[in-house]
């Protein structure tokens, strides 16, 4: 089983990575560039097949180690 | 009073501490590797600086996983001292040790340089030796120490007085919420700073204004 971790920083929280690449975007010349925001992308693959179950452990991963839920939110998505 | 090290693969400011500490309380910290699972018998157990894992995933978020990180929790836990400095305050927000977390430079650049602290409060074992609010030099060397916490956080810490350290004289180098440079936990033995007081223990290095931490640590043991 083939699963999508999305973590992105949350709402308020400075991304100066993403400011910078709004930056970059601005000058190659796409003007209608409002916003950038950065993440991460984790593709896991899993043994198992119960989908449910899956989704509980992903929801672990993330809180243990994929997201710093201090700064960041997550979310999953199961093939 | 005794002292250990912890060691992980891509540490590289512990030779710096192991020095600092030698010099200031006279005795060889004992180093701990970072798969032992159990700590030594020690006043004040020390999480350096460096890039621990090459910083992948989050500066500090792998090294916070390790085995002898749950001694280290059950042992501040416990009221032992632990002092972080750079990656090792990293590690110690990330090991929730620490309340906030260390994010990406405001500039976004890498910075090494010497920026000024003021010592806010001067009522904690880490800073006893010091005046109140007297400003001292010390360098930094980090890319990603950015202090921040959520406004409820932040004022929990405020108001606790957690606050040991801030960048003075607009030498802020990160964009850290309220100029914070370094704050205890609640109970006050647990300490994460990113300046490195131990790169500036001796008149060779061009002063000795980081002793007075380690000077604090040492009446506080005694």
């Amino acid at each position: 089983m083939k699963a999508r971790v999305i973590v992105t920083l949350k709402n308020g929280v400075l991304d100066p990575q993403g400011k910078a690449i709004e930056g970059a975007l601005g000058g190659l010349g796409f003007d209608d560039v409002g916003s950038v925001r950065q993440g991460k992308v984790f593709d896991v693959e899993l043994t198992g097949s119960d989908k449910a179950a899956a989704k509980a452990e992903l929801e672990q991963m993330c809180e243990k180690l994929l997201a710093n839920t201090v700064i960041e939110n997550y979310s999953i998505e199961i093939e | 009073m005794k002292t250990a090290i912890i060691v992980f693969p891509g540490s590289n400011r512990d030779r710096d501490m192991f020095h600092a500490l030698e010099l200031i309380t006279g005795a060889r910290p004992q180093a701990v590797w970072h798969t032992e699972t159990s700590l030594p018998d020690a006043d004040l157990v020390i999480v350096p600086g460096g890039f621990s894992y090459g910083d992948y995933l989050r500066s500090g978020a792998i090294a916070a996983r390790s085995p002898i990180l749950k001694d280290l929790v059950r042992k501040a836990d416990a009221g032992v001292n632990v002092l972080g400095v750079c990656n090792g305050f990293q590690i110690l927000t990330e090991a929730g040790l620490l309340p906030g977390a260390l994010m990406r430079n405001a500039g976004i650049k890498f910075v090494c340089k010497e920026v000024k602290l003021q010592t806010v409060n001067d009522g904690t074992r880490f800073s006893s030796s010091f005046t109140k609010d007297q400003v001292w030099r010390c360098p930094v060397a980090h890319h990603d120490g950015n202090y921040f916490a959520e406004a409820d956080e932040l004022k929990t810490i405020e108001d606790n007085g957690q606050v040991i350290f801030r960048y003075a004289d607009g030498t802020n180098p990160n964009g850290s919420v309220n100029d914070i440079a370094g704050l205890t936990n609640k109970a006050g033995n647990v300490l994460g700073m990113m300046p490195h007081p131990e790169n500036l223990v001796e008149e060779l290095n061009g002063g000795t204004d980081g002793r007075l931490l380690f000077e604090s640590l040492v009446s506080a043991a005694a």
